[in-house]
């Protein structure tokens, strides 16, 4: 029977840079990013084209907003005129004729946002189900137990907040931060920002009702959709100035050709890279799977 | 050779692959939209192709209360009689006549093309749903909408087998079309009442098309036309292709 010893775990967590990204994860990271910005882009001309969010199933022009962006073409500037009460109540809903030509380019926003969304539901589908067969997310991206304790995070929160960040190591050895903030993205938002996109669809909708009943009906979804973007959004700037403290051009090497460590190179080099890559992988499978039990 | 009967994973996904390609290969879309090869239009394909062969069929979309009923802007032509067209001229004169004298023509892939009155309209049986009209700028209103099913008016008219497509015209020149599975849905509705009054003109009077499945700029207003087609027609400059827009609006 083999023992572990804290030696080894000490050995496995401070040893950086033995392991690269899986040729699929690297991948998938692109082909989501590039989606990602192309949603992000067409998605924010749609909200141009009606700047408020609602609470419930209706939200127009003649209903109080929850929230009004106050800094798009057609914010505050809408027209109306010839308002009629709908029933005998003068004080109870109206119709009114809109007179004011709107900035509206939601003609190529709808199709690019919906093309581009292809991008992220099959290549995300497919990257979520080789995440959970193969393992990955269980031994990289889910935190164990024992990192969630709360005195290791807040440590580890305040070490990012004095920017000591960790060096890369150009594999999947995430921190408890790293761990946290990519488990949110893949098991929370992006599933959330799906579905709620696809509450907003009539045929959708009419086909799976119970997703109006799930978000509180279609301008609900719409919020939540737009404020998931707002947390994407965010997640993606905190990426970005993390992956730039921690070594912008290692990281980005790591995630494209996928070279494990800089060390590798300096120590004489490996005879091919995936080699390296894949012995590396080998040596370390077993240590890891063991640390993830005690 | 000994034949195994034992059913492993890989099996089992072979099995599950298959069956799913074949659900999905009998329910694609015999003709898709045409994409003049711009990329979005194919995207628009793949979307409405993924729809039809996906999605559980002819749902019907949620309704509501009377007390749900919401305040409704009304955008797009809000009075077609002050355009200077001959539609226009001839939509002022039927309004001068509280549009007894309007007409609309069924015509196309049907065994007896013929024109309904209002009258005649309003004595098919009709329907009266509290939906939602889902507008592709973004916001959405509910309203109850009084009218004939669509399908009870195409087959009056005799469609026939053939058919793949209805196309729809209006007094404000737009010119749209749905497939067959809209058309026939049974809350696609050719609507003369709104809110439990007659149409108001800003909303389409006499008759405007409620395609709840869609959003709602497939729901032409004031129309006087309809044509069942065998094969798809993007319907010119008036339609949605060549105008930049996306003819599938299920999403």
């Amino acid at each position: 029977m083999e023992v572990l010893r804290m030696s080894d775990a000490v050995s496995v967590l401070e040893s950086p840079g033995t392991r690269a990204h899986p040729r699929w994860v690297r991948i998938s990271h692109w082909i989501l990013a590039a989606s990602f910005l192309t949603l992000a882009v067409s998605g924010f001309v749609i909200l141009m084209a009606h700047p408020r969010l609602y609470w419930g199933e209706a939200g127009n022009d003649l209903m109080p907003a929850l929230i009004e962006l106050p800094f798009t073409p057609n914010s505050g500037g809408v027209d109306f005129a010839d308002r009629t009460p709908i029933f005998q109540d003068a004080a109870g809903p109206i119709s009114a004729n809109r007179t004011t030509r709107i900035f509206n380019e939601n003609g190529w926003g709808r199709s690019l946002h919906f093309l581009s969304a292809w991008f992220l539901v099959i290549p995300g589908a497919i990257y979520l189900l080789a995440g959970i067969f193969g393992g990955h997310f269980r031994s990289h991206l889910w935190p164990g137990a024992q990192e969630l304790a709360p005195r290791l995070v807040w440590r580890e929160f305040l070490e990012h907040l004095r920017f000591q960040i960790r060096h890369a190591t150009g594999g999947p050895d995430y921190g408890v931060m790293q761990k946290l903030s990519y488990s949110f993205v893949v098991f929370l938002a992006a599933p959330l920002i799906v579905l709620t996109g696809l509450t907003m669809s009539p045929t959708v909708s009419a086909a799976f009702p119970f997703l109006l009943r799930l978000f509180g009906g279609f301008q609900s979804a719409r919020t939540i959709h737009f404020a998931t973007f707002v947390a994407l959004l965010l997640f993606v700037l905190v990426h970005i100035v993390m992956v730039i403290a921690s070594g912008f051009r290692r990281q980005i090497r790591a995630m494209t050709v996928g070279l494990a460590s800089r060390s590798l190179e300096a120590s004489g080099g490996p005879p091919t890279r995936r080699f390296a890559a894949a012995s590396a992988d080998s040596l370390r499978e077993k240590p890891e799977r063991r640390l993830g039990k005690v | 050779m000994k034949v195994s009967s034992r059913i492993t994973r890989r099996t089992a996904i072979a099995a599950g692959l298959a069956s799913l390609g074949g659900v999905v290969f009998a329910r694609y879309p015999r003709e898709l939209p045409p994409t003049y090869g711009h990329i979005l239009r194919m995207g628009d394909a793949v979307t409405y192709a993924a729809q039809r062969a996906l999605l559980p069929r002819q749902g019907l979309v949620r309704e509501y209360s009377r007390a749900e009923i919401t305040s409704f802007p009304a955008i797009g032509t809000t009075d077609p009689g002050i355009r200077r067209t001959d539609l226009a001229a001839e939509y002022r004169r039927l309004q001068d006549g509280g549009f007894a004298e309007w007409k609309l023509s069924v015509e196309g892939r049907v065994t007896t093309p013929r024109t309904f009155s209002l009258d005649e309209l309003k004595q098919l049986p009709s329907r009266t749903q509290i939906t939602r009209h889902t507008c592709e700028e973004g916001w959405s209103a509910i309203g109850e909408w009084t009218g004939v099913p669509l399908r009870l008016v195409l087959e009056a008219a005799g469609i026939q087998p053939s058919a793949r497509f209805v196309k729809y015209s209006a007094y404000d020149d737009w010119v749209d079309s749905i497939d067959l599975l809209d058309a026939l849905h049974p809350q696609t509705v050719l609507a003369y009442g709104m809110n439990g009054r007659d149409l108001p003109i800003p909303h389409g009077a006499p008759v405007r098309l409620r395609v709840e499945t869609q959003l709602g700029a497939k729901s032409l207003k004031f129309l006087h036309r309809v044509v069942v087609l065998d094969e798809f027609d993007d319907g010119g400059p008036e339609g949605s292709i060549q105008n930049g827009w996306s003819w599938y609006m299920g999403i």
